[in-house]
């Protein structure tokens, strides 16, 4: 659609953009401040400049929050991104009642609430209460998540491909729902074999949502908190400790302002810088498309 | 053949899924002692007592009106600034339309740990800690950008024509949007409503960060009671599965738009 120029639409954002400026701008700024700033209390502040920015940098403990946050995300994003587009090529095609509750049952894990999704997995893996833990352990295996950080991470893993593959699942489902008949049909005369359907004709056409699919689980994931505070509490140890965990504990745990602050900045620009780099890949291959 | 195939990938997909769902229905029909002592795939000796703690106590389901006192606030405020912003969007270029619509999307990529903080000293320094009316602003963080998006991914679909038909026929811009726009997108406002509904319900870190007795949301009252007493299952069990609720009961109405929501509005 050719959109026309207009100045005064400016006027239609400006609500938008008062409430954001308050409930993003303003506390960010008070981030910046502390940032650069050191206090011995009283409500007295003096210049540090980088200082804290050097200090958290050049930290063990952000390094290793860091790195088992890009770890973490990589997993999940390895495993939730294939399995997702797996599931959505079984999903019934033909609208029908199967094929409905199949959507709502795979959208379900999404909506419920993440302090529950914790809780469900911190019932669900318990030994001596839970299905998994009590058959795990039946079997022979070793398992306790609260003790042993690999299967700390294991229960995490699993719980976050059980919270967010069907995100995948719609988003590559709602991708192959468009594309015609017609273009199976001419394949089907080709006689091309089931992977280059796949390479040639489903995986161009669910390019631009499997590219929303994966900017949305880099953020999210990257931002975790909820789930693995309830199911571990960043424990055993610092295992299962992340960033988003980490940064709590350093601001609202310890109060450590000048730090925390240095911290959250770098964090934000991590996710930002990421995230912009997916988001032109995005345009740039929806203007390819001509849509 | 095929079909089989299909249908089995699928039937253990939602097996996957529902198993963990069902073991939290399970929990919260037995009674704690049977929880801890046997080992059963189903209640042997079923009861809704835990369901009774939630319903009469004042701190349980004080805290599902809290949150849904706030969860509703966010979403009347979100919807409202997101239309018309969405249609400005939508219909107009202007200067620096491009960038500001990426800047409200980098709200969304804002980690909550990085505002908990802050947002505490600002609710608190203007006396608003506590408050519903806070955690409803904070939430417009994230909020008011999805609903910008997902707004604007419906709106694009109206053809313009019909904007200038209307003008032509005589409606006033507000008679128009409000006659014959938004009946025709009703569609991308419910599911707008939808998204910022469970965005808000299913979030805790800032909810549980800025209120403290008087707005206590469930998610919170859930935490809280896990680190106090940890041990009463059976009721926290409970009360997983009436968060689970409302979102259950909505999703089937919006399960033809939810691929759309989730992407942003971009499918």
């Amino acid at each position: 659609m050719k959109k026309t120029t207009n100045q005064k639409a400016w006027f239609m954002v400006l609500p938008v953009l008062l409430l954001v400026a308050f409930s993003a701008i303003i506390p960010l700024m008070t981030v910046v401040n502390y940032s650069v700033q050191d206090t011995f209390g009283n409500n007295e502040f003096f210049w540090v400049g980088l200082e804290w920015f050097e200090e958290i940098l050049g930290s063990e403990r952000m390094h290793d929050a860091l790195g088992r946050q890009a770890i973490f995300t990589t997993i999940i994003l390895l495993i939730e991104v294939p399995l997702g587009i797996f599931v959505a090529l079984h999903m019934p095609k033909k609208s029908g009642v199967w094929s409905s509750l199949c959507l709502v049952l795979c959208a379900l894990p999404l909506l419920i609430p993440w302090n529950v999704v914790g809780t469900i997995w911190q019932i669900f893996g318990r030994i001596d209460i839970g299905l998994l833990g009590y058959a795990l352990d039946q079997i022979g295996i070793d398992y306790n998540y609260t003790q042993d950080s690999f299967a700390a991470w294991i229960t995490i893993i699993v719980m976050d491909v059980w919270h967010w593959t069907s995100l995948v699942v719609l988003l590559s489902y709602a991708g192959l729902k468009s594309i015609p008949d017609a273009f199976y049909q001419a394949a089907k005369i080709d006689q091309a074999s089931r992977w280059s359907i796949f390479r040639h004709i489903e995986l161009p056409k669910m390019k631009g949502v499997l590219l929303i699919a994966i900017l949305l689980r880099f953020m999210d994931s990257f931002m975790i908190y909820t789930e693995p505070f309830v199911v571990t509490g960043g424990g055993p140890g610092n295992a299962t400790t992340f960033l988003s965990i980490d940064l709590v504990k350093m601001a609202i745990g310890q109060f450590d302002l000048g730090p925390a602050a240095a911290f959250s900045l770098i964090y934000f620009l991590v996710i930002l810088l990421v995230s912009w780099v997916f988001y032109t890949v995005m345009v740039h291959s929806d203007k390819e498309s001509g849509s | 053949m095929k079909i089989n195939k299909s249908a089995i990938v699928m039937i253990f997909y939602i097996l996957f899924l529902m198993l963990p769902i069902y073991w939290l229905i399970n929990m919260s029909l037995k009674t704690n002692q049977e929880i801890l002592s046997t080992f059963s795939l189903w209640p042997n000796d079923l009861t809704f007592d835990n369901y009774m703690v939630i319903f009469t106590d004042p701190s349980w389901y004080g805290g599902y009106l809290n949150s849904i006192t706030y969860v509703v606030m966010n979403t009347v405020i979100s919807v409202s600034v997101a239309l018309p912003a969405a249609y400005a969007f939508s219909r107009y270029n202007f200067m620096g339309d491009k960038h500001l619509f990426f800047w409200l999307l980098t709200n969304r990529m804002a980690p909550p740990a990085v505002f908990a903080l802050p947002f505490f000293q600002l609710y608190s320094s203007v006396g608003l800690f506590d408050t519903h009316i806070a955690v409803a602003l904070a939430h417009t963080l994230f909020n008011v950008p999805l609903a910008v998006w997902i707004l604007e991914g419906f709106m694009r679909g109206v053809p313009k024509e019909i904007d200038e038909t209307a003008y032509i026929d005589g409606y006033s811009f507000f008679g128009f949007f409000r006659k014959i726009f938004m009946p025709l997108i009703a569609s991308g406002i419910g599911v707008a409503a939808f998204f910022c509904f469970m965005f808000s319900w299913v979030e805790l870190l800032l909810s549980r960060t800025l209120t403290s007795v008087d707005a206590k949301s469930i998610a919170a009252t859930m935490t809280r009671t896990v680190s106090a007493s940890g041990l009463d299952w059976g009721v926290l069990a409970a009360a997983g599965v009436l968060t689970i609720i409302p979102g259950a009961l909505v999703i089937y109405f919006v399960r033809n738009h939810i691929a759309k929501g989730f992407a942003l509005g971009r499918v």
